[in-house]
């Protein structure tokens, strides 16, 4: 008998967590971004609670600026898996019509995404919130705890994170306190594509390589997905072969030129290259430690 | 078993060798004096790990720092906080990525400065490799000896000495030699599986990744191969089954399955397995995982396992091998690391966390504290920060595990706070204490229930907690008078008295406070027992003691009643004279002055004194008694 590969490691390592979770937090929920790390989450969560669904609801903060592709998958696999899902959009930014074109990635993210997932965690009284986030995405994500205690303001103080050690997860919390919990914590994206290949995974199509309508902004390849990109943009779209290697709203997220049209392929292309797959996400870029800063005001 | 499934989907990568990657956790420990982050960062450079947006940001940051045009300040890549980039030094542990051709490495980046026990130790606690830096200059030094010991004493099986800047040493074999006897000597001891030495020079990559044209004479491995080439462990496969019982699963036709992770060993379909806590018997029907029905299970696995007979268990049970069983106990000895900024004091009460058991515990004695600097063992009263000592503990109730150097998984603990719920500590199970296996609880004919029964009463501990002079003894000796006349059996324990006989020996001192409330809820407990209502007026002052008497006693049993009187009126009345003495300061750690009373929080029962005929209060009291069901 062969012993167990990394995937494999990586994989119980995931199940345990979800399980630890499970049993020992009041009201958990899954944070489900649609994305591929989401996808792996939502595949992993389905194995962990086998025969029975994972005892938490799945949660879409929606900026209302994701890709049409994403919403439609969104749905679908809600309904594949049969988790319940919750979707919740900030009141305060339809209101104000907060859009990523006249108010900047800064403030659009502020509001809709860090400002929305606080409404959401405290319209419910979630006290564990699981999200996809890795320590290879980002320079302060390499610090964190899997089991990452948020204060009654959901922020993160990461000069005091509780000792974790082994496999004997610190999971209590008082009153108005919580956890995010990352059982990817230790998957690098190249992980992650072997591991949607090996299991064959479902993800949203925008992952492979498409003739698609982008338009070219500060050297960034961004894909016209609707009506509200301004008129004048839009008008220079031309369709390219493209795909996206993380996804979050579409004008904020830029494409890769690439041939890569199936799952294979995609794999093939990450494992050959060399760039982060961050660089395309333009709300990194706003400031250095701007993740970091997001975090301590409540961003996952 | 884990292949089959995957054949369809698994071609492409199993041809790119990807499926075959091992998972390695490798802990390096130094100083940024010893060049580790240009190690580390050299290593992640190399192994094609940083992506290239991220190394042309380097370039242009080293630059700025001062570094030539095409040198590349590797230790930069390791700073991910705000604070560590602003302040030029390493906060906390950091886990960074890289792989060889056929293990993915997760290396564990411990700072050597701040903190370095804790950090080191987080680490340490599931690494399988710890690379120990020293600077070729200066050799091993204190802080060497220091990581190496926290390395063994968490039990990573194997250690490489990697002596660094050899090129300011003029890559002298000499040098290196001298080092490495040194080192080796050192560490015999400390049983270590695999001891190795590399000669490498961080800051242009000699004998890292690229084996160095400088050194001829070092015949031996480089970083990434020696990392590759270290024989992984079957020890944990091939030792005893177990399986800590995480949550229990049901199906929809009911059957249910327990799932957990196998800490140890492996476990086949009809094998016979032993809850630990019961030591109820049954076989292994069912290994179910989404994917399959296994025919066997073993160490690392996430399963649930389906069993031929109902038993009862639950999260915090063990199933376990019948022909090799853990430990048993609610008596232990320990080494314990603390985290925690309050030091750990001996007679207090935590919450001791197992992987998959939670229970109150009490550490009981600290034996000595371990240096580990000299390891020599230091007498303490306390544990401070940072510090390692071994300590006995006593659990609520029994717990299953191994103990440590057999076990890593079953045989660790965290204590938590029991109101903050922060981590304070971490521990290192050493033996069951032989008086938990051998003093067994005597059963007595006679059972609590009896002894009360004829009394006409139900047993109870009035706990009066408040400051000194706040009334606690009047309102008690009031209360047990009443009761007295009610043909109630009573006592009063009160905290003046007892400190003339069992707490004679006792000061004030945190640790004195302490271990004065552990004797006294251990009398009170007795006397519950023995079907008494026993009247406790003791200031008890901090709430973790309070909580632990709480916890010695049946529910229901333990009545905490606050007697709130502002410290104004208590030094008003001052009826032994004593704030008098402590505010001209002939009496130190006096209570609400330079020792802290924390409130209750949620007592059963708070009365209040001012203004108030105690009379008033007395009758509160015993109707609240009377009314329990």
């Amino acid at each position: 008998m062969s012993s167990l590969s990394h995937l494999d490691r990586l994989e119980a390592e995931a199940i345990h967590i979800f399980r630890e979770v499970a049993a020992t937090c009041r009201k958990p929920v899954m944070l489900y971004s649609v994305g591929k790390d989401s996808s792996v989450l939502a595949h992993l969560a389905a194995k962990a609670f086998y025969p029975g669904k994972p005892p938490f609801p799945f949660l879409h903060v929606d900026t209302t600026w994701k890709f049409r592709e994403m919403i439609a998958f969104r749905d679908w696999a809600a309904s594949h898996y049969g988790f319940d899902l919750l979707v919740h959009v900030n009141p305060d930014g339809l209101r104000e019509g907060i859009n990523p074109f006249e108010h900047g990635s800064d403030r659009h993210t502020h509001v809709w995404k860090t400002l929305g997932l606080r409404q959401a965690l405290d319209q419910h009284g979630f006290d564990a919130a699981f999200g996809g986030a890795r320590r290879d995405e980002e320079m302060s994500r390499s610090k964190e705890r899997i089991f990452s205690f948020r204060n009654r303001d959901h922020g993160w103080d990461p000069k005091n994170q509780r000792p974790e050690m082994w496999k004997t997860y610190n999971t209590r919390v008082n009153q108005g306190e919580s956890i995010r919990v990352f059982p990817l914590s230790n998957w690098t994206e190249r992980d992650i594509w072997l591991y949607i290949l090996r299991e064959q995974i479902p993800v949203v199509p925008l992952y492979l390589a498409a003739m698609r309508p982008v338009v070219e902004r500060g050297g960034l390849l961004i894909m016209a997905d609707d009506e509200r990109m301004p008129e004048d943009l839009r008008r220079q779209a031309r369709p390219r072969m493209v795909r996206f290697r993380s996804l979050g709203c579409y004008p904020l997220t830029a494409a890769v030129e690439s041939d890569a049209v199936t799952l294979e392929a995609v794999v093939e292309e990450v494992l050959s290259t060399r760039f982060s797959e961050r660089r395309g996400r333009l709300i990194d870029a706003d400031a250095a430690s701007s993740m970091e800063k997001k975090k301590r005001e409540g961003y996952f | 078993m884990t292949g089959s499934r995957h054949d369809a989907a698994g071609q492409g990568e199993e041809a790119r060798g990807a499926e075959k990657t091992a998972l390695v956790r490798v802990l390096a420990c130094g100083s940024v004096d010893d060049g580790k982050s240009t190690l580390i960062g050299r290593l992640l450079a190399e192994t094609h790990s940083v992506p290239e947006d991220q190394l042309a940001g380097l370039r242009t940051l080293s630059e700025s720092r001062g570094f030539g045009a095409d040198e590349i300040d590797y230790s930069l890549l390791l700073d991910g906080l705000e604070a560590e980039r602003e302040q030029g030094i390493t906060i906390d542990v950091a886990y960074r990525f890289f792989a060889s051709r056929h293990r993915r490495f997760i290396l564990a980046d411990a700072p050597g400065h701040e903190e370095y026990t804790r950090n080191m130790a987080t680490g340490a606690s599931t690494a399988d490799i710890a690379i120990v830096l020293v600077d070729a200059r200066k050799g091993g030094v204190t802080q060497t000896r220091r990581h190496t010991f926290i390395a063994a004493l968490l039990g990573v099986p194997h250690v490489i000495l990697a002596v660094n800047k050899m090129d300011l040493v003029d890559f002298a074999e000499a040098r290196f030699a001298a080092i490495v006897e040194d080192y080796r000597q050192a560490v015999e001891s400390l049983g270590f599986r695999s001891v190795n030495a590399i000669p490498v020079a961080a800051r242009s990559g000699d004998n890292l990744v690229v084996r160095s044209p400088a050194m001829p004479w070092y015949a031996g491995d480089t970083l990434l191969d020696h990392l590759e080439a270290v024989p992984l462990e079957a020890a944990v496969s091939d030792a005893p089954f177990r399986f800590p019982v995480q949550m229990v699963l049901r199906g929809e036709d009911g059957v249910r399955g327990f799932a957990g992770q196998v800490a140890a060993g492996r476990v086949a379909v009809g094998d016979a397995v032993v809850v630990a806590q019961s030591g109820r018997a049954a076989r292994i029907r069912q290994i179910v995982t989404k994917d399959a029905l296994l025919d066997e299970a073993r160490e690392g696995q996430a399963v649930s396992l389906v069993l031929d007979e109902e038993v009862d268990a639950s999260r915090g049970s063990m199933l376990v091998s019948p022909d090799a069983r853990p430990q048993l106990a609610d008596q232990l000895q320990a080494h314990v690391i603390w985290f925690g900024a309050e030091p750990m004091i001996p007679g207090r009460s935590y919450l001791l966390r197992t992987e998959n058991d939670l229970v109150p515990a009490t550490v009981t004695a600290l034996r000595y504290e371990l240096n580990i600097n000299t390891l020599a063992h230091d007498a303490a009263k306390s544990l401070v920060m940072n510090r390692i000592g071994v300590c006995n503990l006593s659990l609520i109730r029994p717990i299953a595990f191994d103990p440590y150097r057999e076990n890593r998984i079953t045989g660790n603990f965290v204590l938590l706070d029991r109101f903050t719920n922060t981590t304070l500590g971490a521990g290192l199970i050493d033996f069951p204490l032989r008086r938990a296996a051998n003093i067994h609880w005597q059963a007595t004919s006679l059972t609590k229930r009896e002894r009360s029964a004829v009394k006409g009463q139900k047993p109870a501990v009035l706990w009066f907690t408040g400051l000194s002079g706040s009334g606690k003894s009047t309102l008690a000796n009031r209360v047990e008078a009443m009761l007295h006349a009610q043909g109630m059996h009573t006592y009063l324990l009160d905290g003046d008295n007892v400190r003339h006989g069992l707490n004679r020996d006792l000061g004030f001192t945190a640790e004195d406070r302490v271990e004065n409330i552990r004797r006294v809820a251990e009398v009170a407990r007795l006397m519950a027992d023995a079907g008494l209502i026993v009247l406790v007026a003791f200031i008890s002052p901090f709430a973790a003691e309070r909580r632990m008497a709480r916890d010695l006693m049946e529910e229901g049993e333990f009545i905490e009643i606050f007697v709130d009187t502002p410290i104004e009126e208590c030094a008003r009345r001052d009826p032994k004279g004593l704030y008098r003495k402590a505010a001209a300061g002939e009496l130190r750690n006096f209570t609400g002055l330079d020792s802290p009373y924390e409130r209750p929080l949620a007592p059963e029962l708070r009365v209040e004194t001012s203004g108030h005929d105690p009379q008033e209060g007395a009758l509160q009291i015993v109707h609240y008694l009377l009314d329990r069901h």
